[in-house]
């Protein structure tokens, strides 16, 4: 995203030139009050979360720096099932919340002809429900005596003492209908902008709808697929709520653990460890996901 | 677009969704009207209108809303301030750094809340700062400054510079061109801003959980009832907070179409 100034008239005065000195000025002026909160809260606590995951000692005799590297080998010995989890549930997320989103996005962006906008405000209405309430309703829903787990009993797919509550399944229906909205959203951005002339001009050259499809609309909606993949992603892999209300201990994913060892059993240094690597970990999620497709901006 | 005899099953698809997506606010909704006194608010026992005709009975819901209220006003306001001067500052000037910055300011967006909220508990823990009420909306200004940023920049990209130069040829200082021109044509975004942050902060609970000490917002409020039961006022707050926002959303839609339609009209 480049935006050019306006090219200066020619012949300037020496009241322009500094004007234009006191101009180079300002935009570290601007930037200073909110790039400073963002090193002192941001920047500064990640280094004291590392800080913290290097020392040893506990609550009543205080905690001594002194390169403590046996915080980060537990990570991937102890708590090696709920990294995995994480990487995993996360990634099925990512797919099924992806599967569910795009044609959603597409017949919105395609079909929703005059009431686009309807739409959308539909789509993102349910938002305006605090979030806890909503994943808290899937557990009614997912009851053991409700119509789903019967309906999938009665069928066959479940066995009839089956059940969907405190499963990893229930666990990954609730992140995918948490993060449902914001994987359709930047899809169905990236489709609104594609020119329908292009698809048409597909069409003029005999392509068959697919083709169209996978040869320009796919494409094309390429950034908003990997926008909202990151979107979900991010988010589900340090999740920590649909477990605690859906699953159960067994589902434990990196999120839990922390959450658990910081305000609960108060293990500092070890729940720092985890931390530490559970953003380290998504960040290399993060980057092989985006090589894997393919993009370079992710920032614009 | 062509459109063939299958031309049903799009639209049919996107209604399945959304009902998907409404489901569970059916669910909570449903349940504001059943009968039940105490305990798991989770059998249907019966209609009542009970819960509705008495909504301040839990003294604490009440608290931990206007708490949050508080904290959502306080956070959004901070932070679009500071995004809007990061957005003006992306936008119309280039200096060096530049991208950098721009990398910079997408980190938070894609650290997870988890490492957020437990990275800032760390440097409160080794300052020695008891959390409480200044350390959630510390928290909540640090999450919406991106958001504000990414909502402002993305409305300022597209005005006309052409203006703001008229204004300066016209011997307007640089102060007066931006009251008087600059921020009349950006207030759309900047409002946006606001109620981006307003709704994150109101409605967060991963990062709040980690620093609120014992200060109840709403979310975490729903969370410590959630273990022994929600009492059906909560549905029936979180159904009325539902109702109004959607209302304002439709209202403000029909002013932004209105307006639309007019200025098409010149």
């Amino acid at each position: 995203m480049t935006v050019e100034l306006a090219p200066p008239p020619p012949g300037r005065s020496a009241a322009a030139d500094r004007a234009e000195t006191r101009r180079r000025r300002v935009p570290y002026l601007l930037l200073a009050p909110g790039l400073v909160w963002l090193f002192i809260f941001y920047v500064i606590p990640l280094f004291q979360l590392l800080r913290m995951a290097l020392t040893t000692g506990n609550l009543q005799a205080g905690y001594v720096f002194d390169w403590v590297w046996e915080n980060f080998t537990q990570v991937f010995t102890t708590y090696q099932p709920q990294l995995l989890r994480s990487l995993v549930f996360a990634l099925a997320t990512t797919m099924i919340t992806l599967l569910i989103a795009y044609p959603l996005a597409y017949a919105i962006a395609f079909r929703g002809g005059r009431y686009q906008s309807l739409f959308l405000l539909l789509l993102l209405m349910p938002l305006l429900f605090p979030f806890l309430m909503r994943t808290l309703a899937w557990r009614i829903i997912l009851a053991d005596q409700g119509v789903v787990v019967q309906t999938l009993q009665n069928i066959g797919l479940l066995p009839s003492n089956g059940r969907l509550l405190a499963t990893g399944w229930a666990v990954v229906a609730g992140l995918v209908y948490n993060f449902l909205p914001f994987m359709a959203l930047p899809i169905y951005v990236s489709l609104e902008k594609i020119d329908n002339r292009l698809i048409e001009a597909a069409n003029d050259l005999y392509s068959t709808p697919f083709t169209a499809f996978r040869k320009v609309t796919l494409p094309l909606s390429m950034p908003g697929v990997i926008s909202g993949s990151l979107l979900t992603m991010i988010p589900a892999a340090g999740d920590y709520v649909n477990v605690e209300l859906l699953g159960n201990p067994q589902q434990a994913m990196m999120g839990n653990v922390v959450q658990n060892k910081f305000l609960n059993i108060i293990d500092y240094p070890a729940a720092a460890a985890i931390s530490f690597t559970l953003m380290v970990a998504i960040v290399i999620l993060v980057l092989v996901y985006v090589r894997s497709v393919g993009t370079e901006d992710l920032v614009a | 677009m062509r459109r063939s005899r299958s031309g049903w099953v799009l639209p049919a698809y996107m209604w399945l969704v959304l009902i998907y997506l409404f489901l569970p606010v059916f669910v909570v909704i449903a349940f504001s009207f059943n009968d039940i006194n105490r305990g798991f608010n989770v059998v249907w026992q019966g209609f009542t209108i009970r819960h509705w005709l008495d909504p301040f009975r839990v003294p604490d819901i009440v608290e931990s809303l206007g708490t949050s209220l508080v904290i959502a006003f306080l956070s959004a306001a901070v932070a679009t301030v500071l995004g809007t001067l990061i957005a003006l500052a992306l936008v119309r000037y280039r200096f060096r750094g530049r991208s950098t910055t721009n990398v910079f300011l997408f980190l938070p967006m894609a650290t997870p809340e988890v490492v957020l909220g437990s990275s800032l508990l760390a440097l409160f823990i080794t300052l020695r700062v008891a959390t409480g009420f200044w350390t959630i909306v510390i928290a909540h200004i640090l999450f919406n400054i991106s958001y504000a940023v990414v909502t402002v920049r993305a409305r300022i990209t597209g005005f006309d510079r052409h203006l703001e130069e008229a204004a300066m040829d016209l011997y307007s200082d640089e102060w007066n061109t931006f009251r008087r021109v600059t921020l009349p044509m950006i207030l759309p975004g900047v409002l946006a801003a606001f109620m981006l942050g307003f709704a994150l902060s109101f409605d967060d609970f991963i990062i709040t959980n980690f620093n609120s000490g014992t200060v109840q917002t709403w979310p975490m409020y729903v969370w410590g009832a959630s273990r022994r039961g929600i009492p059906p006022q909560v549905n029936v707050w979180a159904t009325a907070i539902f109702i109004l926002t959607t209302v304002a959303m439709f209202v403000n839609l029909r002013i932004q179409g209105r307006r639309a339609a007019r200025s098409a009209d010149v």
